[in-house]
C-alpha cells in the first residue's frame, strides 16, 4: 500500500523523508512503477512550494528550481543553450511534466538532461543545505534521502555548448546514447573542455581522457583525432534492449567526431 | 486502501470523487467519473492515447497522480464538442481519414488542440513535433498531420 504525503514547505517535506520514502518530482517515472506495482517505496513525498519551480539569475549564474519542468527550461530565455536538451526529453506532454530534479535520478536510458548538467559542471543544492557536484550526486543517488532543491550552473560561453542525442525512433525515442560537450576556446585552442555521455554506463559519465586530449588543441579534424582514440577509456557501455555494448563502443567516437566538428549543433 | 476526496473541473463541469492513494488520473476519469474518452494504452507515458489538458497544458493522464489535482481544470477529448457541434479538429479527423482503429485519436486530438491553442499557424514540422509523443499504428501519421493543418485553417477562418 502506498501513502502520498504532500507538504507545502520544503523543510516539512525534507523531514518527512525516511528509508521507505521516495520524493516525487514530475512523476513520469515513479507513476510507471506505481501503475505496474513495481515500486520499491511505501511513501511518496511531494512538495508544492512554488519556489522549487523558479528559474532565476543569481549574479551571472542560473539557478534552476528542481521542480522546473523541461517546458519551463525551453521557455526560459536564460536557458536557450539547454533548450535543445530539454526538447529531446519525451514528447510535449512529458516535457510539461518531467522535472529537472527528477532527471537527475532517471536511470539509463533516460537522463539526457542530467548528462548536460554533468558537462556544465552543475552544482546541486540539497534540502540539507549542502551543495554537491553532479558526479557525486550521480554516484550516490540511489541512497539519497535529501531532496534536491535547485541546480546552479554557469552558462557556457556563447556557442560553446553542444548536444546530440542518438535514438532509433524519430522524431522521438529514448537515447541509445547522447553526448554533451562544453568547448570553451582560448586563442583559437580548446581550454576547459568537458564532455559527458549518457547511455554509456549506468549513470551519465564524463570522458576525462578525451577531455585531456582535446585540451589546448584546435577544434578541427586533426585537433580532435587523439580524443577520438581515447574516448572509450572512460565509458562502460552495456548490452540492453536498445543496443549492444559493441554497437555503442563502435558509434560513440563517430558521434563525438560529428558533434565536435558540426557547427550547426552549437548553442 | 486510503481514499482521498478531490474536486476538479472536468470539461467545464465541477466533479467530486474519491481517489485511491497512488491512483492515476486516467483511472480516476474512466472508473471514477465515467469519461471514457482518454484511452488506456501503455500506462507508462509512452503511447500518448491518454493525453488530456490539465489547466490548459498537455499531460499524460496515466502518469498523473490523481490526488494532486484538486481544484485543477481537466479537458479531455470528450469535452471538445459543443453540444452536437464537433470541434474543428474532430471534423477534420473525420473528413481527412485521420482515424482507422481510432484508439490513438483522443490523444492525438488533445495533442493537436494543445498545439493550436498556442500556435494557430503551425508549420508541418511543428505538427510533427506536437504529436511526437503520440503513437499511431494504423495511419502512418500523414493523414493525421494533414487533418491538423486543415483544422488550423478552418479555425483561423472562423476567428477572422
Amino acid at each position: 500500500m502506498i501513502t502520498v504525503d504532500t507538504y507545502s514547505s520544503l523543510d516539512e517535506a525534507a523531514s518527512g523523508m525516511d528509508s521507505h520514502s521516495c520524493f516525487m518530482g514530475g512523476g513520469t517515472l515513479i507513476m510507471r512503477d506505481l501503475n505496474y506495482g513495481r515500486q520499491a517505496f511505501r511513501r511518496l513525498v511531494r512538495c508544492t512550494d512554488p519556489q522549487l519551480r523558479t528559474i532565476r539569475n543569481e549574479r551571472g549564474r542560473i539557478v534552476i528550481g528542481a521542480a522546473a519542468t523541461m517546458s519551463d527550461v525551453i521557455e526560459n530565455r536564460d536557458l536557450e543553450f539547454l533548450a535543445p536538451v530539454a526538447a529531446a526529453v519525451g514528447g510535449p506532454a512529458i516535457r510539461n511534466m518531467a522535472t529537472v530534479g527528477g532527471n537527475l535520478f532517471a536511470p539509463a536510458p533516460f537522463g539526457d538532461f542530467a548528462t548536460a548538467l554533468l558537462a556544465l559542471d552543475a552544482r546541486i543544492r540539497m534540502s540539507s543545505g549542502q551543495e554537491t557536484g553532479m558526479a557525486a550526486l550521480l554516484s550516490s543517488r540511489q541512497d539519497s534521502r535529501s531532496i534536491v532543491t535547485a541546480i546552479d550552473i554557469a552558462p557556457p560561453p556563447r556557442g560553446r555548448f553542444r548536444f546530440h542525442k542518438v535514438s532509433r525512433v524519430k522524431p522521438k525515442g529514448v537515447s541509445v546514447l547522447s553526448i554533451c560537450a562544453v568547448l570553451p576556446m582560448n586563442g583559437g585552442r580548446l581550454s576547459g573542455v568537458r564532455v559527458a555521455f549518457n547511455g554509456m554506463g549506468s549513470t551519465p559519465l564524463r570522458a576525462p581522457a578525451a577531455e585531456a586530449a582535446l585540451e589546448g588543441k584546435p577544434l578541427d579534424r586533426n585537433g580532435i583525432g587523439p580524443a577520438l582514440e581515447v574516448v572509450l577509456q572512460d565509458l562502460q557501455p552495456v548490452d540492453d534492449e536498445l543496443a549492444t555494448a559493441w554497437y555503442r563502443r563502435t558509434v560513440a567516437p563517430v558521434y563525438l567526431r560529428r558533434l565536435l566538428l558540426e557547427r550547426s549543433r552549437a548553442w | 486502501m486510503p481514499r482521498t476526496p478531490i474536486t476538479l473541473v472536468l470539461n467545464g463541469t465541477e466533479r467530486s470523487l474519491f481517489v485511491e492513494s497512488g491512483e492515476n488520473l486516467l483511472d480516476a476519469l474512466r472508473r471514477g467519473i465515467g469519461d471514457l474518452s482518454p484511452k488506456y494504452g501503455c500506462a507508462q507515458g509512452t503511447c500518448g492515447t491518454c493525453s488530456v489538458q490539465v489547466d490548459g497544458r498537455l499531460q499524460l493522464a496515466c502518469i498523473t497522480l490523481a490526488e494532486t489535482l484538486s481544484g485543477r481544470s481537466i479537458t479531455t477529448a470528450g469535452g471538445l464538442a459543443e453540444g452536437n457541434e464537433l470541434h474543428p479538429l474532430q471534423r477534420s479527423f473525420m473528413e481527412n481519414f485521420a482515424a482507422q482503429c481510432g484508439y490513438c485519436t483522443p490523444g492525438m486530438l488533445m495533442a493537436a488542440k494543445s498545439l493550436l491553442d498556442r500556435n494557430p499557424h503551425p508549420r508541418r514540422q511543428e505538427v510533427v513535433e506536437a504529436i511526437s509523443g503520440n503513437l499511431c499504428r494504423c495511419t502512418g501519421y500523414e493523414p493525421i498531420i494533414d487533418a491538423i493543418l486543415k483544422a488550423a485553417e478552418v479555425m483561423r477562418r472562423r476567428t477572422r
